[in-house]
């Protein structure tokens, strides 16, 4: 009977982890194709034999040197680091407000940091013309920050999730406002670039916006990792936490400020991009048929990284050439998943 | 002063800087399992919370092992008190074996994998609350009494010196009530863990306790062992009882006696009256009983629930008093229920007072199985 029990924990552990292998394959697998799909098509055709030669020999024509290195691979590069991070946000804030339908965009933390960063776009372009990364990003941080700690004054006060979500929505609706209030009484020549942001997109991306969100989202998802042994015991409540040796009010310190230094990165290099945030986790522990903090954190990463990509190329390709925003295709991809998620949890009720 | 192995001392508890309870002095040994009651709100969960340091005491100190329950860090209590929350956990995609595995947390490494050892404790736990079939369900798709006994195996493979539990027995049905409290008895006694709970369940808690700790207004009420505490005016007290009784012998509760002018005499003894009490009681009748010695089962309750009752010394012959006394409340009642009990030497009377009730056409028998 006991080596029968233990037997079976064996074969479950087995079970789970060639789960767990064949998800994280099919995730590179995605990943490698939608890369290659993405550098292949756009309003320039090349073909894939040169693409290789252009990006491994950096050989061919100079346009088309100039397309893949200069355009295409900074684009790629860019929606996965921040469709990464998008859904890691939305996993950490799940975790942190016990609450599956949290996220970066339906709490206005997003709305923050755009209103903060249009802000400081504007009136930086005045004084110095050129706005570096790094006070964009802080702009951003900043802005995320400060609807961050908005939602949790309301938090304490209300502990009910749809209360919570309809207060983040409202934040959300007067960042906005701020910043259209902003926007119109700008110049014409300060929002030119602010448009296209402001509605999210990844287009415009080069190689130093890219090395710097690779260094801020590489370390704050290193930081995450370590993170999930905790998070794992967050899972179980606050109070049974705490009783496993968590020391709680540092622990939510650390998940919030991650959660915003990584929403703060997305908003501030692509705008605030929907869904990706709730969507994501969601799909990843389905399909890993666990919430394991220790594999759902490195699989919403590259879940969110591929789920980018291809909305991106969605994004540039449905109506080429005209391009849409990328919200419109991570919302039409994303709400139906949010709400099969309402409706299966209802059921299990 | 005994050393204590948990002491609370001059301890106020509550919420905001507010107490709700103050001046709380309990000592505990190791081994012993000790029982919050009192009514619901009087703050044993507050007091447990307090222990637990999931809130700061107000005033006074909780003491645990010679050093002052602050001056751990989390991860080294973690290492010696395990907790059973009231509040519902609904975790997500986690199997029973996830859950109670949770409890080895303060053991294993910065990413929390567990090892073969962490594996081997896991198991052990699950067999030690008779889980282990559920190892592979899902943590919410069990049933109350099944997610009480996993969440016990998850404190017990945190390996404590000290369980906490918050009213464990809730939703659980008898079944499982017993099922829980045996083990944690055993627990407590094989292992010299020491248990302190809340229980709503008074009969319970004087039965599986080895101290009680009285709850109620803003201090404590009592304490001590079950026998000091548990007599039916501590209980009637405690809880605020004016409408019932408490057996302190049984544990049993009793819903209060009818009262008025007693309409049926009911003639038994060793215990065969009790389920015709029981029965004229819900019926609300109110009635008379006898002849009873003070030392019969049928006394325990007939006092508690008849309006009148005729006794007799124990071991003695039944006097021709309290013949005489039956004898009047069969006149007057306008039923007389005979139960079967012997009739021998000692009660050779009894059999005079049943040919009056025949004579008066009273006379009602009932067999055990009947009523």
């Amino acid at each position: 009977m006991d080596h029968g029990s233990a037997g079976s924990f064996h074969e479950e552990n087995f079970r789970r982890r060639s789960r767990y292998t064949l998800v994280f394959v099919l995730l590179a697998a995605a990943f490698c194709a939608i890369i290659v799909l993405n550098i292949n098509t756009g309003n320039v055709n090349i073909p894939l034999g040169r693409i290789l030669n252009i990006i491994f020999a950096r050989s061919g024509s100079v346009d088309e040197v100039n397309i893949v290195w200069k355009i295409r691979l900074p684009r790629i590069l860019m929606s996965a680091i921040l469709g990464g991070a998008l859904a890691l946000s939305g996993f950490l804030l799940q975790t942190f407000f016990e609450n599956p339908i949290a996220g970066p965009f339906v709490l206005g933390i997003s709305s923050g940091a755009k209103m903060a960063v249009a802000i400081v776009m504007i009136y930086f372009i005045d004084m110095f013309g050129k706005v570096p990364s790094v006070i964009l990003i802080l702009a951003a941080f900043v802005g995320a920050m400060a609807s961050t700690g908005f939602i949790l004054l309301v938090s304490k006060a209300v502990h009910q999730m749809a209360a919570l979500l309809v207060a983040g929505i409202m934040i959300g609706y007067i960042c906005s406002a701020i910043t259209e209030f902003a926007i119109t009484f700008a110049e014409d020549s300060d929002i030119v670039n602010l448009h296209s942001w402001s509605q999210g997109s990844f287009s415009g991306s080069n190689w130093g916006n890219v090395g710097f969100a690779a260094v801020v989202v590489g370390i704050t998802v290193a930081l995450t990792f370590l993170l999930s042994k905790p998070i794992g015991a967050y899972q179980l409540g606050e109070h049974y936490a705490q009783s496993m040796g968590v020391n709680v009010k540092r622990f939510r310190v650390a998940l919030i400020l991650i959660s915003s230094i990584l929403s703060a990165t997305v908003t501030a290099f692509a705008g605030p991009i929907s869904f990706v945030g709730i969507a994501v986790p969601f799909l990843m522990k389905r399909a890993l048929g666990t919430s394991k903090p220790l594999v759902v954190i490195p699989a919403s990463f590259f879940g969110g990284a591929v789920f980018c990509m291809f909305c991106d190329l969605i994004a540039r390709m449905a109506f080429a050439p005209t391009e849409l925003n990328i919200s419109t295709v991570t919302s039409v991809l994303g709400a139906p998943v949010v709400i099969y998620m309402l409706i299966r949890r209802q059921g299990s009720r | 002063m005994a050393e204590y192995y948990f002491h609370l001392s001059g301890l106020s508890v509550g919420y905001q800087g507010t107490p709700i309870i103050r001046e709380i002095e309990i000592g505990i040994h190791q081994g012993e399992i000790v029982t919050l009651i009192g009514p619901n709100g009087a703050g044993k969960s507050t007091i447990l919370k307090t222990i637990s340091r999931q809130l700061q005491p107000i005033d006074g100190n909780v003491v645990f092992d010679r050093k002052g329950i602050t001056a751990y860090t989390y991860k080294e209590l973690a290492s010696r008190m395990a907790v059973v929350l009231t509040e519902r956990m609904k975790p997500e995609l986690m199997t029973c074996h996830d859950v109670v595995a949770t409890g080895r947390y303060p053991y294993t490494g910065r990413l929390g994998i567990l090892t073969a050892e962490d594996e081997e404790k896991v198991e052990e736990a699950m067999r030690s609350v008779h889980a282990e079939e559920l190892g592979a369900r899902d943590f919410n798709a069990i049933s109350d009494g099944q997610r009480q006994r996993v969440l016990l195996a998850r404190a017990i493979c945190q390996e404590p010196d000290v369980i906490l539990l918050d009213e464990p027995t809730s939703f659980l049905d008898i079944r499982h009530k017993l099922e829980l409290l045996a083990i944690l008895r055993s627990m407590a006694k094989s292992r010299k863990i020491t248990v302190i709970m809340s229980l709503h369940e008074i009969d319970l808690a004087q039965k599986v306790s080895d101290k009680i700790v009285c709850v109620k207004g803003d201090h404590i009420f009592g304490y001590g062992t079950p026998e000091s505490i548990f007599d039916e005016k501590s209980i009637r007290d405690l809880y605020d009882i004016d409408n019932g009784y408490f057996d302190p012998l049984f544990g049993s509760i009793e819903l209060p006696r009818v009262e008025g002018d007693p309409q049926v005499f009911v003639l038994s003894s060793c215990g065969t009256g009790i389920r015709v009490y029981r029965s004229l009681q819900k019926q609300g009748i109110p009635f008379a009983a006898g002849i009873l010695a003070t030392n019969d089962l049928d006394y325990r309750l007939a006092r508690l629930l008849a309006v009148k009752t005729v006794t007799a010394a124990p071991f003695e012959p039944v006097p021709e008093q309290a013949y005489a006394e039956a004898g009047e409340l069969i006149r007057s009642c306008q039923k007389v229920i005979l139960t079967d009990f012997p009739i021998a030497s000692g009660n050779a009377g009894v059999r005079r007072l049943i040919r009056a009730a025949q004579e008066e056409g009273k006379l009602e028998k009932t067999g055990l199985q009947e009523v």
